[in-house]
């Protein structure tokens, strides 16, 4: 994604001016809800906030995922994508149930209901939050790229059957329900215009998220890879040699006890012991890194 | 594939009979928390029979979490991981062998707990091959998933705190719709509890399908 940072800047500003824009609706130019009265200010927040989560950054996610997994278009770049997707998934995610929460609470009189729509989105949180544990374990950068393409494929597959499984739970183990969110809330007029905007704004919002995030990723990427050449060159100039030679574990294999009655057996073990230790030489332990970083 | 998934599960069950870690370690636990439970819920019978089911599947749930962990570490030491890849061994063979391996220990466990709570907590099945059927389907789900995600954080230093988080989540489905499906086949009301079939089986085809699939780069990728 080589974007100008003047395509990023609009994008920014855009987002800021639409959620500005939002904001003013919002509060000062739309009426209050007949029924709800100021709550259902809301309306023009949370939605929205939860299209991004569950649809945009998860769909972005499985997507970048699925396509880092096919060979065809394997490169890192749907790697940082999808982690940044899922990084502004979970954080959405997680605005998405304090937003409900806040509603809920003089809505429904309580903070938390076990209905649906909230155990399957709360178990989507901590379904991401593994992935993002997953990311956050040091591996090669290949290695994590693939095993987090596999683990959000996993995860994502899995939220259909979540969905099913809990509103079943909920309606066979509580008979029904009363609580009845906004869905049957009419809305029109400015209110509607807002919400709709309130759409947009969280889109662009997320869009530049994404875009940042993946550009602070990369530079994470190069700053460990630069800062591996720069420690090297340091050490190279300390020493004049290459350090690290010949003091790892496998720095004398002739070491076997080759000495006296029975030696022939005792070599034999001794050689290939010190063979299978001196395979991973610290010398190309120290270069392979950079080389696979790339 | 069918053929190298009977030598890996063969291999799995022969270490397992041997080592006997499974037996001396993740069967008493199970029982365990099933007797931990009691402790919390207190000693009324009535509270213990409703809640039965639920802490039923929950013993099976954590219960799988060691098994798959436990699977994955017979591959951890020495190279035998490498050496599975070098055998030619097809990558979906391996997950379905080594699922299955998990399968089985997992079907001895829950004939083990479900004698438990018959036992502690006095709860009779009603309907045998209603929980039959949902143990079946949930188990083949169950270590499908499991498998996957051992194998995803296998080699990992911090895959004992990691995997649970993981794996726990993702069986959610099973933990709801095996804990409903086993209450009705306790109080013998068929049809609410066939219903759930249909979530245990569809979670299990995925899983499979899903594992067959990944496996092979996930395999690479360690």
């Amino acid at each position: 994604m080589k974007l100008s940072s003047t395509v990023v800047r609009v994008i920014g500003a855009a987002a800021a001016v639409s959620v500005a824009v939002t904001v003013w609706l919002a509060l000062w130019v739309t009426p209050p809800a007949k029924i709800q009265g100021n709550l259902a200010r809301l309306v023009y927040l949370h939605p929205p906030v939860a299209w991004v989560a569950l649809y945009l950054a998860f769909g972005v996610a499985a997507l970048s995922s699925l396509l880092y997994l096919w060979r065809r278009t394997r490169s890192l770049f749907w790697d940082r994508l999808a982690a940044a997707a899922v990084e502004i998934g979970v954080v959405f995610n997680a605005l998405t149930l304090v937003t409900g929460s806040i509603w809920g609470r003089p809505t429904w009189g309580v903070w938390w209901t076990w209905t649906a729509r909230l155990t399957s989105t709360a178990l989507l949180v901590v379904l991401f939050l593994g992935y993002l544990a997953l990311r956050r374990v040091p591996a090669d950068p290949e290695v994590r790229a693939r095993r987090c393409a596999v683990a959000a494929l996993v995860a994502f597959v899995d939220v259909p059957i979540v969905h099913f499984s809990v509103q079943w739970w909920q309606t066979l183990h509580q008979g029904g329900t009363v609580l009845n969110p906004t869905h049957t809330l009419k809305i029109h007029g400015s209110m509607a215009w807002t919400m709709l905007l309130g759409f947009v704004a969280m889109t662009l919002v997320f869009v530049w998220l994404l875009v940042v995030r993946y550009q602070v990723e990369v530079l994470q990427d190069r700053v460990g890879d630069e800062q591996l050449e720069v420690s090297l060159a340091e050490r190279w100039a300390e020493g004049g040699a290459p350090v690290g030679d010949g003091s790892g574990p496998g720095g004398d294999p002739q070491v076997a006890p080759v000495d006296g009655t029975g030696a022939g057996a005792a070599a034999g073990v001794g050689a290939a012991a010190g063979v299978g230790v001196a395979e991973p030489s610290p010398a190309g332990g120290v270069a392979a890194p950079s080389a696979a970083r790339r | 594939m069918w053929r190298d998934a009977l030598l890996v599960a063969g291999k799995d069950l022969r270490i397992e009979l041997r080592s006997r870690v499974a037996l001396w370690q993740v069967l008493p636990f199970a029982v365990l928390v099933l007797v931990l439970f009691a402790f919390a819920l207190g000693p009324g019978p009535s509270v213990l029979r409703s809640a039965a089911p639920g802490l039923y599947w929950l013993a099976v749930l954590f219960s799988t979490v060691l098994a798959t962990q436990r699977s994955m570490a017979i591959e951890s030491g020495e190279g035998t991981r490498d050496g599975l890849r070098l055998s030619g061994i097809d990558p979906a063979g391996v997950f379905l062998g080594k699922a299955a391996a998990v399968a089985v220990q997992l079907a001895v466990l829950q004939a083990v707990l479900a004698g438990g709570i018959e036992f502690l907590f006095g709860v009779h099945i009603a309907t045998w091959w209603l929980a039959l059927v949902a143990s079946v389907l949930a188990t083949i789900g169950l270590s499908a998933a499991g498998v996957l995600y051992g194998a995803l954080s296998a080699g990992l230093r911090v895959r004992e705190t990691l995997l649970p988080l993981l794996v726990l989540p993702i069986v959610a489905p099973v933990l709801i719709a095996g804990s409903r499906a086993w209450s009705a086949a306790l109080t013998g009301a068929v049809a609410s509890g066939t219903s759930w079939l249909r979530i245990l089986g569809p979670f299990a085809a995925v899983y499979v399908v899903v594992g067959v699939v990944l496996y092979g780069p996930l395999q690479e990728a360690a």
